[in-house]
C-alpha cells in the first residue's frame, strides 16, 4: 500500500481514491477474474431497489463513437433482500475495502425501507441515487428539485447511522441549489454526476436506437461537464465529494481531485477496458512524481484556493 | 474472461460484405458458441463476434498444429462503422480482445444425429461446433441459410468435415429455394442454431424446443457487468453475454 494515495471519506480510510461506479462493475465478480480487486479504494455496487426489477426493454445500449455510450438499463437488480442475502456476503468474502451501497427508489418510502435494511449490513457508505423518477410526483426525478432531494436526504438520514452520500443528476438547471439542499438536510457527502440524458437515432431504420427512446450518456465525452459541476459544488458546499463522470485515466483523476473531489468514481470506462481501474491505481504514483504531488490529499480542491 | 492481444494474420472477403479474419494468440479455454469482444479504434464499445474456429490440439487428440501459435478464426459481416473499420485492418495489426466470453453450446446433449442450423452470420459459430461433434463421431447434418448465392460461404468447409450439408437461399439462386425450415426432415436427435430472430422463431415452431439457440443483443461490456443485454426467460432474467449467448430453446420467450 502507498500512503501517498490514501484519502478519507467521512472518517473511513480508503487506500486510494479509486471507486468503480455503480452499474458498471456489478458486484465485482467479473473483474476479479482479471485482477485482485482488493487494490480498489472502494466499490460502488449495482443500484439496488426495494423490490427486484427487470429494467427496461432492449436495446438498452447505444454506441457514441469515441466519446461514450448511452444506457437505459433501468436499474435491473434482484432487490435489496436478495442483495443482502447473496451478493453482499459474496463481495464481502473477497473484498475488504470500502463498500459503497448504491440505492435507488421510486418513492421516499422505497429509499427509506431499502436504506433501513442496508443500515444493519456490513457496508460503509450509502450512496443514494436521486436520478430516479418519483412515481408519486408525475415521474419527475427526485434529483431535479431541491425540495424533493432534501426530503429524500432527511428521510434516509433518519433511518441510518451510515454516512449518506447523495448522488446528483446533471440533468438540472442549477446543481448547486440541489447540492446545498442536500447539505442542509443533513447529507454527509455528495457524489456527482450521474449520466446525462441523451439519445441516438438509427438513421437506416429511422427510429431511436434505445427502446426507451432516451438514455443516460456517459464516458469520456462528459468529463468536462462533470468536472465543471464538481467544481461548482465544491465551491458552494463544504461536503466531501466523490467526483464521477467520464474519468478514463490517472490524469483525469488528478483533475477531478484538483476540482474538489476527495474520491473518484470510474464508470463506463470499466466496460470497455475492464483493467482500467487497476491501471489507473498503478499509474498514479508515477504521475504524482511527475507533477510533484506528495500526497493526493494535498491537491483536493486546489484550484479553489485563492 | 481473459483480456489478450491478438495479431491479425489474414483478413479477407469471403462473400458479399462478409470477411474472415484469422488472429494469432492464446486461444485456450474457448469452446464452441463462445464469442470474443474486440476493441475497434475510434469506437467506444467493443464489437462482439462469435468464434468460428480455433486451431489447436483438442483434448485427447494430437492433431498437428500448422502454425507456431494457435489461430482464432472469426467471420463478420460489414453492417456499420465498427465492422467497416475491421474490414480495413491490415495484416500484422495488434487487437485488444476479450476472450472466452459466454457459455457456449452443450455438446453432451447432441445425441447421435445432431442438426446444426446457421442463418447468415449465424453460420460461423456452427463451424467449430460441427468440427468437435464430428470428432466425437456424430452424424452431423448442417443447414445453412442465406438470402442469395453471393452471400453463401463455408459450404465446402462444412462438407470437408464430413457433415451432410444443405444450403438454402431465399431466392433459390443456390441450393434449396426457401428458408432453412424448408430443409428440415425431423430426423435430428437435437439441434443447435444461430441466426436472425425470425429464422429462430420459425425453426422453433417447426422443430420444437429440443435444441439450443444462440442469441444476439446489443452489449455494453460483453462480460456480465452492465446488465445491458438481459433478456427475459421462463427462468427469469438472463444476461445474453454471461448466462448466454446459448440458451435452451424451451426457456426463451420470443
Ligand atoms: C454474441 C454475439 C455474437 C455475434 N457474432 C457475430 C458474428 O460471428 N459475425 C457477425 O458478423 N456478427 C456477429 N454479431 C453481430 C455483431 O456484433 C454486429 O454486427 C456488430 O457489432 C456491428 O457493429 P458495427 O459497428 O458495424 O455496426 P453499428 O450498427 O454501427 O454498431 C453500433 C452499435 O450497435 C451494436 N450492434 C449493431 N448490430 C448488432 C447486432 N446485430 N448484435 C449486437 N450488437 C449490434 C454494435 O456492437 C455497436 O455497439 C454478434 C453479436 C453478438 C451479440
Ligand atoms: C450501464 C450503466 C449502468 C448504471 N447504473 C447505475 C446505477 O444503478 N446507479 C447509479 O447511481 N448510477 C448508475 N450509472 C451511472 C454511473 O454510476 C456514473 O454515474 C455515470 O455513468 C457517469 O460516469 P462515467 O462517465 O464514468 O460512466 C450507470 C452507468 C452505466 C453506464
Ligand atoms: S453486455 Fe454488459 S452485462 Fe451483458
Amino acid at each position: 500500500m502507498n500512503d501517498k494515495l490514501q484519502i478519507s471519506l467521512s472518517g473511513i480510510t480508503l487506500a486510494n481514491p479509486i471507486i468503480p461506479a455503480s452499474g458498471t462493475y456489478g458486484f465485482g465478480d467479473e473483474f476479479a477474474e482479471l485482477y485482485d480487486i482488493n487494490c480498489l479504494g472502494g466499490i460502488s455496487f449495482k443500484g439496488t431497489t426495494r423490490e427486484a426489477r427487470y429494467g427496461n426493454p432492449l436495446p438498452r445500449i447505444a454506441e457514441c463513437g469515441n466519446y461514450g455510450m448511452i444506457n437505459a438499463v433501468g436499474l435491473q437488480n434482484p432487490g435489496v433482500e436478495h442483495v443482502i442475502a447473496h451478493e453482499l456476503p459474496r463481495l464481502k468474502s473477497h473484498y475488504n475495502g470500502c463498500i459503497v451501497a448504491n440505492v435507488s427508489g421510486f418513492s421516499v418510502q422505497d429509499y427509506v425501507e431499502t436504506c433501513a435494511l442496508l443500515d444493519k449490513e456490513p457496508i460503509d457508505i450509502l450512496e443514494v441515487n436521486i436520478s430516479c423518477p418519483n412515481v408519486h410526483n408525475g415521474g419527475m426525478a427526485f434529483g431535479t428539485s431541491p425540495e424533493a432531494a432534501a426530503e429524500v436526504t432527511a428521510a434516509v438520514k433518519a433511518v441510518t447511522t451510515k454516512p449518506v452520500y447523495m448522488k446528483l443528476s446533471p440533468n438540472v438547471t442549477d446543481i448547486v441549489a440541489i447540492a446545498k439542499a442536500c447539505e442542509a438536510a443533513g447529507a454527509d457527502g455528495l457524489c456527482l454526476i450521474n449520466t446525462v440524458l441523451g439519445m441516438r437515432i438509427d438513421i437506416r431504420r429511422r427510429r431511436p436506437v434505445i427502446a426507451n427512446r432516451y438514455g443516460g450518456y456517459s464516458g469520456a465525452g462528459i468529463f468536462p461537464l462533470a468536472l465543471r459541476m464538481v467544481n461548482q459544488v465544491a465551491r458552494a458546499t463544504s461536503l466531501p465529494i466523490i467526483g464521477c463522470g467520464g474519468v478514463s485515466n490517472a490524469e483525469d483523476v488528478i483533475e477531478m481531485m484538483m476540482a474538489g473531489a476527495t474520491a473518484v468514481e470510474i464508470g463506463a470506462a470499466n466496460l470497455t477496458n475492464p483493467m482500467v481501474a487497476k491501471e489507473i491505481i498503478d499509474r498514479l504514483p508515477t504521475l504524482m512524481d511527475e507533477l510533484k504531488i506528495e500526497k493526493l490529499t494535498d491537491i483536493i480542491g486546489i484550484v479553489n484556493h485563492e | 474472461m481473459k483480456q489478450l492481444t491478438f495479431e491479425i494474420k489474414t483478413n479477407e472477403q469471403i462473400a458479399k460484405n462478409v470477411y474472415r479474419m484469422q488472429l494469432s494468440g492464446d486461444t485456450t479455454g474457448i469452446i464452441p458458441g463462445q464469442f470474443v469482444n474486440i476493441r475497434v479504434e475510434g469506437q467506444f464499445l467493443r464489437r462482439p463476434i462469435s468464434v468460428c474456429n480455433v486451431e489447436q490440439p483438442l483434448n485427447n487428440t494430437t492433431q498437428p498444429l500448422n502454425h507456431a501459435t494457435p489461430l482464432l478464426t472469426i467471420i463478420y459481416k460489414v453492417v456499420g462503422v465498427g465492422t467497416e473499420a475491421m474490414s480495413r485492418l491490415p495484416i500484422g495489426t495488434q487487437l485488444d480482445v476479450l476472450t472466452v466470453l459466454g457459455n457456449g453450446y452443450d455438446l453432451s446433449k447432441s445425441g447421435d444425429k445432431p442438426l446444426l442450423v446457421g442463418g447468415g452470420v449465424g453460420v460461423p459459430p456452427m463451424y467449430m461446433l460441427a468440427r468437435q461433434l464430428r470428432e466425437m463421431g456424430k452424424a452431423v447434418r448442417v443447414i445453412l441459410g442465406f438470402n442469395t448465392k453471393e452471400e453463401v460461404f463455408y459450404e465446402e468447409e462444412f462438407r470437408a468435415l464430413g457433415c451432410d450439408v444443405t444450403v438454402t437461399t431465399v431466392d433459390g439462386s443456390h441450393g434449396t429455394k426457401g428458408f432453412v425450415t424448408n430443409a428440415l426432415d425431423g430426423k435430428q436427435s437435437y439441434y443447435y442454431t444461430c441466426g436472425p430472430l425470425p429464422m429462430i422463431k420459425a425453426l422453433i415452431q417447426a422443430a420444437g424446443t429440443n435444441g439450443e439457440v444462440s442469441m444476439e443483443e446489443r452489449m455494453g461490456c460483453g462480460f456480465g457487468a452492465c446488465m445491458g443485454c438481459t433478456i427475459q426467460t421462463t427462468q427469469g432474467p438472463k444476461r445474453v453475454c454471461k448466462e448466454g449467448p446459448v440458451f435452451p430453446a424451451e426457456i426463451l420467450q420470443l
